[in-house]
């Protein structure tokens, strides 16, 4: 099989992210990866390039001097009415023209359902490779690819996939896997301006309506500082209360185990892991967790992970920074008091000081 | 109505273990079972059969054993089921797959047009959700991904209203037949399996076709030859080297215990606690 790379792709040059964005906003994994394109881009001694498709009224230049901010050289900037609001095909193709007129080697997307939609459709548009949900992105020195990692098997392994003989090369991250660059507002860049010409006439899919969640429905668990979460060991649905009322003393997200959404004590949002969501929170603490790969996958990179468990060789004690051995019922009612009083006996001296 | 519905066998992966000294997949024992997510996907195209009438076709790539996973959705009312199985498909990547089953549709279609094509959202082993959108676009289908429900079809008309999970909110879409749906999991729950509908299955011939009768006209695009990605490495995770710093309840009170962690963990972290107090001043 092919291994060497064509001399005609060998002019494909500089890392692209693909900048989501909807209703206003851009989703935060496109700064994350705008991030890793740095790393990956000066090790190549080539540019950071943000693509942003929209419709005629939208803020694209202004996300742009964002993109600048977080680490991009240039914008790829797409105008045009069929644009708003995402719909697959002529996302599709005018991402794949603007790969196929600028040529870049690497371009990374969110596995958001957006990005993963995009991405599946337009490698197999462009017949190249994909790498799905990778957790870390290198140059290999040898042969100047990309090496995506990512976990295979619940995590139990890892394994790194290149893309030799195709460009672009294509990988997918998810949301909160690659920390957040710091933000450089004077950092300036280049717009590029790029007409696709598309006919609305010649697009199949319409989008008849946008359904936004519930506010009471939107739980950001992916972006929480702070996150406690439960599992099967808290028994029941009643003891799961617990987990909320540490939660609100902390103002934290409650997050959970895949057995306790099976049980249906919490909503699938709150599931994190493998086939729930990846966190990256200041602080986790899991209570009657035992830790299993799906699970550790979620949420090992938090900054301090404090495990309650009443089994002093559970697996979470082996990553965890904190471990508190004992019956999940008596610690969380203890700790929430105790965080409780010492954030007011902290909070008066602060004021007090003032 | 005619729909094609792929479904990957996979390996029942709460059973898989690592090897521990040579990080390899220890398979032996491990029973293999119809990929979760694409069940689904039958039971939605098995909805549509009810309402509509016309037939359901199991499609699955895969090795010669993997005839018990078709046998199974026959089970639970697939009409027609096909294994695609040749060695010249070993080693393919998502962008192989989708060119082979996209290839086997386009003969199913042969024998009867197909409207639609199900997928599942992803499997759980490969787990990257490439394949359906792969298979849209190599055989220029509508393609519509993490469908919750589907709202209306209409086969006069040749048009289907569907909802997709979005990030944030639900998109409702609507576009024409034929499509391809890969659908959400938890939209639906999977019907049993009757007596007879077992016993029928048992007896059922699935279709073995090999890559001439599957279609393939490019046999570079197949297998390992037909991917681009290459697995250059695999490893297994790095310990974390220091172990957790262990709180005992039976040696001290609850409070004593909590106390402590707490002042260990703000001293370390202040800026969590730092956080903290800003969140209860405003
Ligand atoms: C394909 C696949 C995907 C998966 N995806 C995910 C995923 O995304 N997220 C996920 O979480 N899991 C996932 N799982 C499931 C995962 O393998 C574990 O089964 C699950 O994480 C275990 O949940 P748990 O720790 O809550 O429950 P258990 O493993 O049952 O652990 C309960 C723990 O509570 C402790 N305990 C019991 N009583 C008390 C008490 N009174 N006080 C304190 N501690 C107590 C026990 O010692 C034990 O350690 C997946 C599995 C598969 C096969
Ligand atoms: C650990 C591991 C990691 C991998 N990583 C990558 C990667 O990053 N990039 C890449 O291109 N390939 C990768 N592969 C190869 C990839 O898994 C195979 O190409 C596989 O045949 C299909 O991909 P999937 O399992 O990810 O399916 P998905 O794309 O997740 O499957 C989506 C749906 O497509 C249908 N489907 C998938 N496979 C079949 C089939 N054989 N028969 C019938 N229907 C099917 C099912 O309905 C399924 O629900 C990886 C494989 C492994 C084992």
């Amino acid at each position: 099989r092919k291994t060497e790379l064509p001399e005609h792709l060998k002019a494909y040059k500089g890392v692209w992210v693909f900048l989501e964005h909807d209703r206003g906003h851009v989703h935060q994994v496109s700064w994350e990866l705008l991030g890793s394109a740095r790393k990956l881009a000066d090790t190549l001694g080539a540019e950071v390039a943000g693509v942003l498709m929209g419709g005629p009224d939208e803020p694209l230049a202004q996300y742009a001097q964002e993109a600048f901010g977080y680490g991009a050289d240039l914008c790829y900037v797409v105008h045009d009415p069929v644009l708003k609001g995402y719909r697959n095909e002529p996302f599709t193709k005018g991402l794949t023209d603007l790969v196929n007129r600028f040529q870049p080697e690497i371009m990374l997307l969110g596995a958001t359902t957006m990005g993963r939609d995009l991405a599946g459709s337009v490698a197999t548009t462009l017949q190249t490779g994909l790498t799905a949900d990778c957790t870390e992105l290198n140059i290999d020195p040898v042969s100047r690819a990309l090496a995506a990692t990512r976990p295979t098997f619940g995590g139990s392994l890892l394994c790194t996939i290149m893309t030799l003989a195709y460009r672009p090369q294509m990988a997918t991250v998810r949301p909160r896997v690659m920390s957040m660059p710091k933000k450089e507002a004077t950092r300036s860049g280049r717009i590029v301006e790029v007409e696709i010409g598309f006919e609305e006439s010649s697009i199949v899919t319409k989008l008849l309506d946008f359904i936004p969640d519930a506010s009471s429905n939107k739980i950001n668990l992916a972006y929480a500082d702070i996150i406690v979460s439960g599992g099967k060991g808290m028994k029941n649905a009643d003891n799961f209360q617990l987990i909320w009322n540490l939660a609100r003393v902390l103002g934290a997200e409650v997050g959970a185990s895949r057995p306790v959404v099976q049980a249906g004590w919490v909503e699938a949002e709150r599931q994190v892991g493998q086939t729930g969501k990846t966190v990256r929170p200041k602080l986790y603490i899991a209570c009657g967790i035992s830790g299993a790969i799906q699970h550790r996958v979620g949420m090992e990179s938090a900054d301090a992970i404090v495990a309650i468990n009443n089994d002093p060789n559970a697996p979470i004690f082996d990553f965890a920074h904190y471990g508190i051995v004992g019956n999940a019922m008596t610690v969380l009612p203890a700790l929430t008091e105790a965080f409780r009083s010492h954030l007011a006996v902290r909070s008066r001296a602060g004021a007090a000081a003032a | 109505m005619h729909i094609v519905v792929c479904i990957k066998q996979v390996p029942d992966s709460a059973q898989i273990r690592v090897h521990p000294v040579t990080n390899t997949i220890m398979r032996q024992g491990v029973p293999a079972i119809v990929n979760p997510y694409d069940l689904f996907a039958l039971e939605e195209a098995l909805r549509l059969k009810d309402k509509f009438g016309g037939r359901v076709t199991v499609l699955c790539m895969g090795p010669p054993q993997a005839e018990d996973s078709l046998r199974k959705c026959v089970s639970f009312g697939a009409d027609d089921a096909i294994l695609v199985t040749d060695r010249a498909f070993a080693g393919a990547d998502t962008l192989a797959t989708s060119y082979a089953l996209a290839s086997a549709v386009k003969q199913i279609g042969k024998e009867q047009a197909v409207d639609m094509v199900f997928t599942g959202k992803q499997t759980v082993d490969g787990d990257t959700a490439q394949v359906g959108p792969g298979i849209a676009k190599r055989l220029g289908l509508q393609l519509l991904t993490y469908v919750s429900r589907i709202v209306e079809v209409d086969l006069e008309g040749r048009s289907i209203t569907i909802e997709r999970r979005a990030e944030g909110g639900v998109q409702v879409l609507k576009t024409a037949l034929p499509c391809l749906i890969t659908m959400l999991e938890n939209t639906n729950t999977m019907r049993f399996a009757s007596m007879p509908a077992m016993i029928h299955a048992a007896r059922t011939q699935v279709r073995k076709w090999n890559k001439d009768q599957a279609g393939i006209e490019d046999v570079e695009k197949i297998g390992l030859k037909g991917s681009p990605t290459v697995v250059s490495k695999v490893f297994g995770p790095t310990p974390r080297n220091e172990k957790a710093e262990m709180l005992l309840v039976e040696e001290s009170s609850l409070r004593d215990v909590s106390l402590n962690l707490i002042q260990r963990l703000f001293t370390r972290h202040p800026i969590i606690e730092q956080e903290l107090l800003e969140r209860q001043s405003a």
